[in-house]
């Protein structure tokens, strides 16, 4: 019996059912009341505060916190930089690789150059602190096992913790508490309390399964008909581990969780796919239990999964069609195995490619770039809505902005004024809120106009025609959304496309993060308002559906004339036709 | 903003050192304990200690008397890993296609599989599927002019079905499978 199809059921409903218990878990230990503070495990992201200077919790208010958060991401900015720029003087390095500006680029014309592309190390850096991982580099080419750990591993863990972070505060704030929390508290306590202990049982899975975890370098092997094969290996579970549940994305090798060493069973792939979009889904969980309102965040968790599983069907129905690669040629008329791994399997690969892109992951176990054009149409949808779960921390405030909008459109509608959660909702909130939504349409149409009006675009494109679009905007897209997938036969290493996309991707998280926690802090400053019958209910289905339209519809009239350029065009192509 | 800075320098210290130091450090140290053999990348050693490879790289085959791994877009470069990230409307896949097709002398009555004439996502995938070994055994058999029953059967021993409950197919290790291949061919059985 075929069971392939129940491969969805089994990557989305399991870290469904675990998101609430998690979800829960994550509530007491990250915003404890006031008493258990400093007790029990909560004593150990206390100790780290001391270390950090922090005698006693600050209570912060908004700018505060918006502060610190901005200074702290800031010298992780320049002490990665300087770590990967150092890369061949430090230690760790066993296979001797080169600094990373050694790498070259071919520039538009077609001309090489060696050893002058500085832009690399801004991109990655500009990638990791905004828990992007957009990888312009190949990890087991380019990189040591120092800068793995020390440049990847690190950020990939400090950055879902902040955006966790952010994430509380605002919360707070929706709340009415007096101030917003501490930010290196909450962030210390994400950190220690969530992300470390679950990457480690996660990691040691990891091994077990076949990911590799040693400081050895690369292995040389006399293959069996007499040939010379170098066999990359290194600190791989380490990584892996973390990339996945830190809606990070970035792995220790080229082809990510496509390659044998990242992803070598369907064990470790069913792993690999609950933990990207594990702490996502209980993150809303524990927004529901911080407000009392569980029906609200049952409203929200349910217009955040719909689209993601609509999205899941029609991507693996895309993939289970033949390739017209194969139409008329002698080949048994299979899924669209181009770019896929036998182990994991269209279905597998296209229900992975949904859930990596609802959520900010951008990890891939199959390469999206030959998938059919519906079929990468997927993922480039879900990360131009952006909401369906999306970063740690960062989707739940992406999402944040589209209730305050929809509430608005609602409250003009039914002629009454706005409120959320009790606060009422005015124009300088609403102005934040657009401001906020209307930056990541303007990030990639921008963006993909710019490049596929010039010679940096199509010169750098793999494939012909709309698909070689499909391309740029896929990149501009991920860069925006903080997704870091891409179509990878992009050639993107070279300082356009570097210093393009290293601005768009701190543009696309810094004032997603900022103006939220402004619009927390003018909200926990108004007086709550009582429910009364007149009062809009953020908790039915009817919300729901205007949520999930308003959406939908910001999301339609932004970007539908790029698809429209893009993969439907490509899907409308027809095979060219040769013997 | 610069009275930030001594908490958020002190910050990346302890950070730094909790998740690059002390985590991959635990990583490690329970890897080399409980899984040591998985932990050093799956290796297959010879009796001399030379390295064959790992069970989980493709490796190249081009002898007749070999089963063929999934065709590779790195050359099976297993320190640069890559798939074509070809679209699937451009000429050259549909070329490459038809030229895999052609090699493995496939004919619309008996038609290639499909995953030996694409390309995998790693270029390195180990495996490749039942069907596309039971294609194949008909050659290795008159290669080595053993039985093709014999060769069948060893196909089916080597059938790895764990996961089919998550969806995954039965699949063929190449490289252990024509190890296994080697082993009859000497070994007294």
């Amino acid at each position: 019996m075929d069971w392939s199809l129940f491969h969805p059921f089994w990557a989305i409903g399991v870290p469904i059912a675990l998101s609430i218990p998690l979800g829960r878990l994550m509530a007491r230990l990250l915003d404890p009341p006031a008493d258990r503070v400093g007790r029990g495990v909560d004593a150990v992201p206390m100790f780290l505060i001391r270390l950090f200077g922090h005698r006693e919790p600050a209570t912060m208010d908004w700018k505060r916190y918006a502060t610190a958060l901005l200074a702290f991401n800031t010298t992780l900015f320049v002490l990665s930089f300087a770590i990967l720029w150092a890369q061949n003087l430090l230690p760790l390095n066993p296979d001797g690789k080169g600094p990373l500006t050694a790498l070259g680029y071919k520039d538009a014309a077609g001309i090489q150059h060696d050893g002058a592309d500085t832009a690399v190390i801004f991109n990655t850096v500009c990638s990791f602190v905004t828990n992007t991982n957009l990888q312009h580099y190949s990890g087991e080419q380019h990189l040591s096992y120092f800068s793995q750990l020390g440049g990847i591993v690190w950020l990939q863990f400090v950055t879902p913790a902040c955006g966790l972070a952010v994430m509380l505060a605002v919360i707070r704030g929706l709340r009415g508490d007096r101030h917003l929390g501490d930010f290196y508290l909450d962030t210390a306590r994400g950190l220690v309390l969530v992300l470390i202990p679950l990457s480690l049982v996660l990691a040691v899975s990891l091994v077990a399964s076949g990911v590799p975890m040693t400081f050895d370098g690369a292995v040389k092997a006399n293959t069996l008909e007499g040939a010379e094969q170098t066999i990359a290996v290194g600190p791989v579970a380490a990584e892996v581990a973390i990339k996945q549940l830190g809606t990070n994305g970035g792995g220790f090798f080229g082809p990510n969780s496509a390659h044998p060493l990242e992803n070598p069973t369907p064990w470790s792939n069913i792993l690999e796919v609950i933990a990207i979009i594990l702490i996502p889904m209980a993150s809303i969980v524990m927004f529901g239990r911080m407000i009392r309102d569980r029906a609200h965040a049952v409203v929200v968790y349910g217009v955040m999964a719909a689209p993601l599983v609509v999205g899941a069907g029609i991507a693996i129905w895309s993939e289970l069609q033949p390739s017209p690669a194969a139409r008329g040629l002698p080949v048994t008329s299979g899924v669209n195995m181009e770019g896929k791994e036998v182990r994991t399997g269209a279905v597998a690969g296209a229900t992975w490619s949904a859930i990596t892109t609802a959520t900010s992951n951008g990890s891939v176990n199959a390469m999206h770039d030959s998938f059919q054009p519906i079929g990468g149409l997927v993922p480039m949808s879900l990360m131009m809505l952006n909401v369906d779960f999306s970063g740690i921390g960062a989707g739940f405030l992406n999402m944040l902005m589209y209730i305050i909008t929809a509430v608005f459109l609602a409250g003009l509608m039914v002629g009454r004024t706005p409120e959320y959660l009790g606060k009422k909702i005015e124009a300088k909130e609403v102005k934040l809120a657009m401001l906020a939504i209307l930056i990541h349409p303007l990030l990639i149409c921008g963006g993909t106009a710019l490049f596929a009006g010039t010679a940096w675009g199509p010169t750098t494109v793999a494939n012909p025609g709309p698909h070689g679009f499909s391309e740029i905007l896929y990149e501009f897209t991920s860069a925006a959304a903080n997704n870091g997938s891409g179509f990878e036969g992009l050639a993107d290493n070279n300082p356009y496309w570097n210093i393009a996309t290293g601005v768009v991707l701190l543009l696309g998280r810094f004032p997603s993060l900022v103006l939220p926690i402004a619009i927390a802090g003018f909200l926990a400053q108004k007086k709550r308002v009582p429910p009364s019958t007149g009062t809009l209910r953020t908790d039915d289905l009817t919300f729901g559906a205007m949520l999930l339209g308003t959406v939908l519809l910001v999301g339609a009239l932004s970007f539908m004339p790029a698809v429209v350029l893009g993969p439907i065009a490509d899907h409308l192509t027809t095979v060219v036709a040769t013997p | 903003m610069f009275r930030e800075l001594i908490p958020s320098l002190r910050a990346c210290a302890v950070t730094f050192l909790a998740c690059a130091v002390i985590y991959p450090a635990a990583v490690w140290a329970l890897a080399a304990l409980i899984f040591p053999s998985e932990a050093s990348g799956s290796l297959l050693i010879r009796k001399d200690r030379s390295v064959v490879g790992s069970a989980l790289i493709a490796q190249k085959f081009e002898s007749d008397r070999y089963f063929h791994p999934r065709p590779s877009a790195c050359d099976y470069r297993a320190d640069a890993a890559s798939g074509s990230n070809l679209g699937p409307h451009n000429a050259d896949l549909r070329k490459a296609v038809a030229e895999r097709a052609a090699k493995l002398k496939a004919t619309h009555e008996h038609p290639a599989p499909v995953d030996l004439v694409t390309a995998s996502g790693s270029g390195l995938d180990p495996e490749i599927t039942l069907k596309a070994a039971e294609y194949q055994v008909p050659r290795v058999a008159s290669a080595r002019g053993i039985e093709v029953e014999r060769v069948r059967a060893l196909v089916q021993k080597m059938t790895d079905r764990s996961g089919a409950v998550l969806g995954a197919p039965a699949r063929v290790n190449v490289l252990r499978l024509n190890l296994a291949l080697d082993d009859e061919r000497t070994g007294p059985r």
